[in-house]
C-alpha cells in the first residue's frame, strides 16, 4: 500500500517537473495576486502591515485552488485514472498520494515564499515563522479538501469555476485559523491555539478526505 | 413496515400530492398565529424598540436554513447507502427551499443592522456563517445543475452535502471565534434580559410555520422533479 | 469463472441492454458484438466494476464483485478505449507505472520489444498505432492475471500487430485465462464466442 503510494507521489512529481511551467504559473498567480493589494488599498504601512496575513493566506487559497482542476482532469482523458480506480491498492491510498503530491507541488513552495512577501508588506520578521507554519499546517487542509471538489467537478463545463464555488466556504476555517494564528501572534497573545487547531483539522482531512475523494472519484467515472 | 415500498416514486407521487394542501394548510395557520404574536402581542423591547420585531422572521429562518441543510444531507446520504433515486431526487427538491431560508435570514438581518448599528450589512458570527451557508446550498444547487446524468448529479450532490454538512459545525465555531477576535457587532435581542415567553412562542410558531411550508414547497418541488425524469 | 446475471444497464435515459445473463469459463474468448452506441464499452466497464449496472450483479467465481473491489481487480487488466498512456512518460515508464500500479513488477523493455514500440522516446512523439501498441504491452507482463477486457484492442493497428495481439490472446486463453474482448473488425475472432449486444 505504501509502495502504490510512493509511486503515485513520484510519478505526480515526475510529470509536473517535465512540465515545469504550468507549476511555476500557480505560483507567480501567488506572487502577482500579493502585489495587487497594495496597488489597491494604498501603501500605508500600518495598513499593509495588519492586512498582510488575510492577503498572504487568501491569495495562498486561490493560488492553490487554481491547479486544483488539473489534479484528476489530465489522468482522466488519458485513461489513466480509470487504472488506477482499478489497481491493487485502495483508491483512497491512491487519492491520498495525488493530494499529497499537489500539495508538495502547489501548496509547500507557497510557505517558502511567503517570507519574502511578508518582507513586502512589512510584517515583523519575528512573526514569519508564524505565518510560514500556518501556511505549512493549512495548505496541505487546502489539497485534500480541494481534491474531493476536483473530483466531484471532474469533467463538467464550467469546472474551474465551479470547483471555486465548492471548495470555497470548506476553506473558511482554515482560512480563519490560518490568517488569525498570525494575528494572535502579532497581538502578543501567541498563535499556538489556532496553530494546534489547524494541526488537528489537518489529522482529520488526512483521516477521511481520502475517502471521500475516493467516493468521488468512482461517482465521477460511472 | 415496509419503508422501501415508499422510496418508489410511483407510490410516493399521488401520496406527495394529496400531503402537500395539509402541509400549506397547517404553515399558513401558523404563520397568521406566530405573526400576530410577534407582532402584536410581544412586549416592546426595552432596548430596540420595535424594529427587534424582525427577529420573529429572522431566528426561525436561520434555523430552517440549517435544518434543512440537515434534513438534505440526511436525505443524500440515504439515497447514497441504499441506492434509492427517490431519496436524491427529496434532496434536490429541498435545497432551494434551503437556501431561500437562508438568504430571508440574510436580507432580514441586514434590515435589523440597518437602524441598530447604521449600516446594512454587520460581519455578525450568525450572517457571517448563514453567508457561508448559503455559499454551500449555491455549491450544491450549482453543482446538480452542472451534471447532466440524474445518477451522477443525485451522488455528486449528495458527496457534496455530507462533507458541508460535516464542515457545519467546523465553518460556524471557527467564525464564532473570528468573531470575537475582532470585536465585531452583534445583531441579537439584549441577552441580559431573558427571553420573555410571548416572544418564544411566536419564534416557535414561526419556526413550525416555515417548516410545514418546507415540507408542503418540497412535496410539490419532488413531484416535479419526478416528472422530469419520467419516473412518475 | 466470471458470471453475469440479469444485468440491466441504462445510459443518459436510453436502456442498452436488460436481462443479459452469461457466464465465461477459463479457456474462453467472448467477443461483445453490435452497433456503434449498442452499449458494447458500457458492459465492458459493468464487468469491470467501474460501472453499476440497474440491475442484476456481476460474480467473480462465485463472489459479487461489488464486495470484492480490490480483490477483483487485481484478478482483470482492463484496456479501454483511451490508451492510457502519459504523453509526458516514455513507453517504459508509462508500462512501470502501471504494473507498479498493478501491484505487478515487470521488466518494461522486454514487454515492449515484442510489439515493436521504442522504449525511451516520449509518447508525445509516436503515431497513434505505437500508442495502442504501447497500450498493448501491458498484456505481455499480465500472463498470470486470469481476466483481460479488452475494448477495441486491434484499433488503429497494423496486420502485424494485429497478428501478435492475436497471438497474445490465443496463449493466454490456452493457459486457462479467459478474454473478453469487442471489436468491428473480423481478425481473430474465429475461435471466440460472440455475444450480440441489439439496440
Amino acid at each position: 500500500m505504501l509502495d502504490a503510494a510512493l509511486c503515485v507521489v513520484r510519478r505526480d512529481l515526475l510529470l509536473a517537473w517535465r512540465r515545469k511551467s504550468d507549476v511555476a504559473t500557480a505560483l507567480l498567480f501567488f506572487v502577482i495576486v500579493t502585489s495587487l493589494f497594495p496597488l489597491g488599498v494604498g501603501a500605508e504601512p500600518t495598513l499593509l502591515r495588519a492586512i498582510a496575513p488575510g492577503v498572504i493566506w487568501v491569495a495562498a487559497l486561490l493560488s492553490s485552488m487554481l491547479s486544483l482542476s488539473r489534479l484528476f482532469a489530465a489522468d482522466h482523458a488519458d485513461g489513466t485514472l480509470e487504472q488506477m480506480l482499478l489497481g491493487a491498492a485502495p483508491l483512497g491510498v491512491v487519492a491520498a498520494a495525488k493530494a499529497a503530491a499537489h500539495w508538495i507541488v502547489a501548496g509547500l513552495p507557497l510557505a517558502l515564499i511567503a517570507p519574502f512577501i511578508a518582507l513586502q508588506y512589512d510584517l515583523q520578521a519575528a512573526l514569519w515563522p508564524v505565518l510560514a507554519l500556518s501556511l505549512l499546517l493549512g495548505t496541505p487542509v487546502l489539497s485534500l479538501i480541494g481534491a474531493i471538489g476536483a473530483a466531484l467537478t471532474l469533467g463538467l463545463r464550467g469546472g474551474g469555476i465551479l470547483l471555486s464555488l465548492l471548495v470555497l466556504p470548506l476553506y473558511v476555517p482554515v482560512l480563519i485559523l490560518g490568517a488569525g494564528s498570525v494575528d494572535m501572534a502579532s497581538a502578543g497573545m501567541g498563535g499556538e491555539g489556532q496553530l494546534l487547531l489547524l494541526a488537528a483539522l489537518l489529522v482529520a482531512a488526512g483521516a477521511f478526505a481520502p475517502w471521500a475523494i475516493a467516493a468521488a472519484l468512482r461517482i465521477s467515472m460511472e | 413496515m415496509n419503508w422501501f415500498w415508499y422510496a418508489s416514486p410511483q407510490t410516493f407521487y399521488p401520496l406527495a400530492g394529496r400531503m402537500a394542501p395539509w402541509f400549506a394548510g397547517a404553515a399558513a395557520l401558523l404563520a397568521v398565529a406566530g405573526l400576530y404574536i410577534g407582532f402584536f402581542v410581544a412586549p416592546t423591547d426595552a432596548q430596540q424598540g420595535e424594529v427587534y420585531r424582525i427577529i420573529f422572521i429572522h431566528v426561525p429562518a436561520a434555523w430552517l436554513s440549517m435544518f434543512i441543510y440537515v434534513v438534505m444531507a440526511f436525505w443524500a446520504a440515504l439515497g447514497l447507502a441504499f441506492n434509492t433515486r427517490l431519496s436524491g431526487m427529496m434532496a434536490s427538491a429541498l435545497a432551494p427551499t434551503g437556501a431561500l431560508f437562508t438568504f430571508i435570514a440574510l436580507w432580514t438581518g441586514s434590515l435589523w443592522g440597518r437602524p441598530t448599528w447604521g449600516t446594512y450589512w454587520v460581519w455578525d458570527a450568525r450572517l457571517t456563517s448563514e453567508l457561508v451557508l448559503l455559499f454551500l446550498y449555491f455549491g450544491f444547487i450549482a453543482l446538480q445543475a452542472a451534471i447532466d446524468d440524474p445518477r451522477r448529479a443525485d451522488r455528486a450532490g449528495a458527496l457534496l452535502a455530507i462533507v458541508g454538512g460535516v464542515n457545519i459545525p467546523i465553518i460556524h465555531y471557527s467564525v464564532v471565534w473570528w468573531n470575537t477576535l475582532h470585536q465585531g457587532a452583534s445583531v441579537s435581542v439584549s441577552k441580559g434580559a431573558s427571553m420573555q415567553s410571548q416572544m418564544l412562542t411566536a419564534m416557535l410558531l414561526m419556526a413550525l410555520a416555515f417548516w410545514m411550508y418546507s415540507i408542503a414547497v418540497s412535496l410539490v418541488r419532488v413531484r416535479c422533479v419526478m416528472r422530469e425524469r419520467g419516473a412518475a | 469463472m466470471l458470471e453475469a446475471a440479469g444485468l440491466d444497464c441504462v445510459r443518459q435515459g436510453r436502456a442498452l441492454f436488460r436481462a443479459l445473463s452469461f457466464s465465461l469459463k477459463p479457456g474462453e474468448r467472448l467477443r461483445i458484438a453490435g452497433a456503434n452506441g449498442c452499449g458494447k464499452t458500457s458492459l465492458l466497464r459493468v464487468l469491470c466494476g467501474l460501472l453499476a449496472p440497474n440491475a442484476g450483479e456481476v460474480r467473480w467465481r462465485g463472489e459479487k464483485i461489488a464486495s470484492l473491489k480490490e480483490e477483483y481487480s487485481r484478478h482483470l487488466v482492463y484496456l479501454g478505449h483511451a490508451p492510457a498512456v502519459k504523453d509526458d512518460f516514455t513507453p517504459a515508464e508509462n508500462l512501470e507505472i502501471s504494473c507498479k500500479l498493478a501491484g505487478l513488477t515487470v521488466k518494461a523493455d522486454a514487454a515492449l520489444a515484442h510489439l515493436g514500440v521504442p522504449a525511451d522516446v516520449p509518447v508525445r512523439k509516436l503515431s497513434q498505432g505505437q500508442r495502442r501498441r504501447a497500450a498493448l504491452a501491458r498484456l505481455v507482463v499480465s500472463a498470470q492475471i486470469p481476466l483481460w477486457l479488452l475494448d477495441e484492442p486491434y484499433a488503429a493497428l497494423d496486420a502485424q500487430a494485429a497478428s501478435t495481439v492475436d497471438a497474445l490472446i490465443a496463449e493466454h486463453a490456452a493457459r486457462g485465462g479467459a478474454v473478453i474482448f469487442t471489436t468491428h473488425q473480423e481478425t481473430g475472432t474465429t475461435q471466440a464466442r460472440v455475444l450480440e449486444l441489439h439496440a
